[in-house]
């Protein structure tokens, strides 16, 4: 199980912490997720055997957050 | 026209607006009114459809896809109008609030601006300009007037008037010269320093603390762990409802003006906001606060437990006075230092001190050396046993200290430490330390009554005479002497009994044990000890005690402004419900109720920023 904090542009609406999370929740592998609202950060529980951080990158890419860095 | 920029897509969206409303007002519903209606709603609505589209391929149900289920329903049945003004409401909205949300966060992100961004190191001789990560410990960093510090370090050369305000707080300079500790982050505003880096890029202080605010900013508290599990079902909730009702009334208008209402955003944010500005707020004056849950507990603390040394005073505990039997003065001071060299006792620097006042350095060191804790220690000096410390050292050696005992109750009554000095068969002389008071105790101790903590205990391992001395001087409720670090956690477990919630506050030094074990811990003159700011909830970074009353009512501040949040964003949701259901409320007038509710929700929260600064409390 690794742990990762993925930097998002600003996160500003309500909704997108929902969003985001839920997305994830869906997703196989991921064991947890919560966004971090005010630092606009994501930090998500995975393992790396069933889905790799680039992966989980691009999909919340493709949600339409920009992840502009990760440690 | 998809790519356009978020700006000029609204300016675009507004002349259509305007447009519209004109043409409405002048023509009627012509076909060109109606086409740019739809023009302005597909200028506005665009990203919105398209981030509906993305989250429903995750079968997700947001904000955007209810927004745009009810605009096309809008069209579908022929309201223009409305389908324009729901989009341009809810994208002038989001825009109007990333921008104030962004003030709540401002504190800090200013505080992440004062992060060092060059370095200066002389290698090889070579005086090169490095990015603060490149540095290495042991490097040699050059700091000229006016250069922010690059690294935690000792001053090798040169002294300098520091700034420290990016990690304690405070804005008047500080002195610092050869010996002395400077720490990343810091303005050396006069002076030329030579330091060598003891800790570079993310161990430094500064690196921490950024790193704990950045952590602390996101702990929830729990109210906002409630409010997110009641907007989970809020939302599923109300769209059942529209669908149901649209199913038994076939009322359009009502079902999608529900959907449009569904999410109860200026909920959802209430509690973050609060929380971002007010942590942000003591981020600022150097007040670290781990976080939401935190921040609610300590503006509810009844009774706090101070630790003395270092806390209550000063730290730095001065010899007040030489008694001296048989032997003279100066002869008792020497060997007293000769046994203290190597202890690291607060009470053994004050002697050591007072030693090198009289004679210079003494170079002398004892032959053999045994510290007993809690009692003292006993030494050989020129084949000679000698010991030092308090009553249970002499007794257990059976030395008779009868005679010594009024002398030493007198001085203990003064709030000082008698520390004995003995050979193995009487006691040589009797050497008195005191600590300071720190200045702002007093102010500190008599705020905290008038904001109504209701009782303030002392615990210290001093002695019961001195610790009621400086108990009774600042008006404390009660104090507990004479305890071992593992008494002040059974003090403190027998306390959290009595009266449940209960802050205690040390400087991290040896009272960790206590910091941690306490409801909640706070540690002052945080900065540059580790232990302390990992341990502590909540950390003055400076030793300024009187701020603790200052992050109290912070903590007031912040915990009401988060209230006022909620009830107004839940009177908000209630009235919107019962406004839709009753119909006054249509499809553009519940976007706009629930735009501004969202923004005056941030628009509460950002007063915060200010909070302490009119009313000098810092």
């Amino acid at each position: 199980m690794t742990t990762k904090t993925y930097q998002l542009e600003t996160v500003t609406c309500p909704s997108c912490i929902n969003k985001i999370e839920g997305m994830l929740k869906k997703t196989k592998g991921i064991e947890k997720s919560e966004v971090l609202f005010n630092s606009s950060r994501v930090r998500v529980s995975f393992e790396e055997s069933t889905i790799e951080s680039e992966e989980i990158k691009k999909k919340i890419n493709q949600l339409g957050y920009k992840v502009l860095g990760e440690k | 026209m998809p790519n356009i920029s978020k700006k000029r897509r609204l300016i675009l969206a507004s002349i259509l607006m305007v447009a519209s409303f004109l043409l409405h007002k002048i023509i009627g519903y012509e076909m060109i009114t109606i086409l740019v209606m739809i023009t302005s709603t597909l200028v506005a609505g665009l990203p919105i459809f398209k981030k509906a589209i993305m989250a429903l391929r995750y079968r997700i149900v947001g904000i955007d896809a209810l927004v745009t289920i009810a605009v096309v329903g809008a069209m579908l049945i022929g309201e223009y109008w409305e389908a324009a003004a729901v989009t341009f409401l809810f994208m002038f909205g989001d825009y109007l609030e990333s921008r104030t949300i962004e003030k709540t966060r401002s504190s800090i992100k200013s505080l992440l601006d004062l992060a060092p961004d060059t370095a200066r190191v002389r290698r090889d001789g070579v005086e090169i300009d490095i990015s603060p990560e490149e540095v290495v410990q042991g490097d040699y960093v050059i700091v000229k007037p006016g250069e922010k510090i690059s690294v935690d370090g000792t001053i090798l050369e040169g002294s300098a008037y520091i700034n420290q305000s990016a990690i304690t707080g405070e804005s008047l300079p500080v002195n610092r010269e050869i010996g002395e500790t400077v720490f990343s982050g810091t303005i050396a505003e006069s002076g030329y320093l030579i330091i060598r880096a003891d800790k570079v890029g993310e161990d430094t202080t500064f690196a921490r603390i950024l790193e704990m605010v950045e952590e602390a900013q996101d702990k929830k508290a729990n109210t906002q762990k409630f409010l997110e599990k009641f907007s989970r079902y809020y939302t599923p909730a109300i769209i059942v409802l529209a669908v149901i009702l649209y199913l038994f009334t076939k009322d359009t208008v009502l079902a999608l003006t529900l959907l449009v209402i569904a999410c109860p955003g200026a909920l959802v944010i209430s509690a973050p906001v609060s929380i971002v500005a007010g942590i942000g707020n003591g981020a600022k004056h150097g007040v670290l606060v781990k976080g939401g849950e935190i921040m609610e507990k300590l503006g509810s603390i009844k009774v706090i437990a101070f630790d003395k040394t270092g806390t209550l005073t000063i730290g730095k505990p001065s010899v007040k006075n030489i008694k001296a039997y048989e032997i003279d003065e100066n002869e008792l001071i020497k060997i007293a230092a000769i046994g203290e060299s190597y202890s690291e006792h607060p009470l053994a620097r004050a002697i050591l001190q007072k030693a090198e006042e009289k004679f210079g350095t003494i170079s002398e060191m004892p032959e053999e050396m045994e510290i007993t804790t809690g009692q003292g220690l006993q030494f050989k000096w020129k084949g000679k046993t000698y010991f030092i410390g308090n009553r249970k050292l002499f007794r257990e050696q059976n030395i008779q200290i009868d005679m010594q005992e009024e002398y030493l109750q007198s001085e203990e009554e003064k709030g000082q430490t008698a520390v004995m000095v003995g050979d193995t068969e009487r006691v040589l002389g009797i050497i008195s330390i005191a600590d300071i008071v720190r200045e702002d105790t007093e102010k500190l101790i008599s705020n905290l009554k008038s904001q109504g903590i209701k009782k303030m205990v002392m615990l210290t391992g001093d002695n019961t005479r001195a610790a009621k001395a400086i108990s009774e001087e600042l008006g404390l409720d009660a104090y507990y002497a004479e305890l071992l670090p593992e008494d002040k956690v059974r003090v403190l477990g027998e306390l959290q009994v009595k009266y449940s919630k209960i802050a205690m506050v040390g400087d991290g030094v040896n009272d960790a044990p206590a910091l941690a074990s306490a409801d909640l811990g706070i540690a002052i003159g945080g900065a540059g000890t580790d232990i302390a700011m990992e341990t502590a909830d909540v950390v003055l970074m400076s030793a300024e005690v009187k701020k603790i009353s200052y992050a109290i009512g912070l903590s007031r501040a912040t915990v009401r402004n988060m209230k006022q949040n909620i009830y107004f964003a839940l009177l908000v949701a209630a009235l919107l419900l019962a406004g839709v259901l009753v119909k006054t409320v249509n499809l553009s007038f519940g976007m706009l109720i629930h735009e501004l509710s969202v923004l005056l929700v941030i628009i509460n929260a950002v007063r915060l920023i200010k909070y302490g600064e009119k009313e000098k409390l810092i």
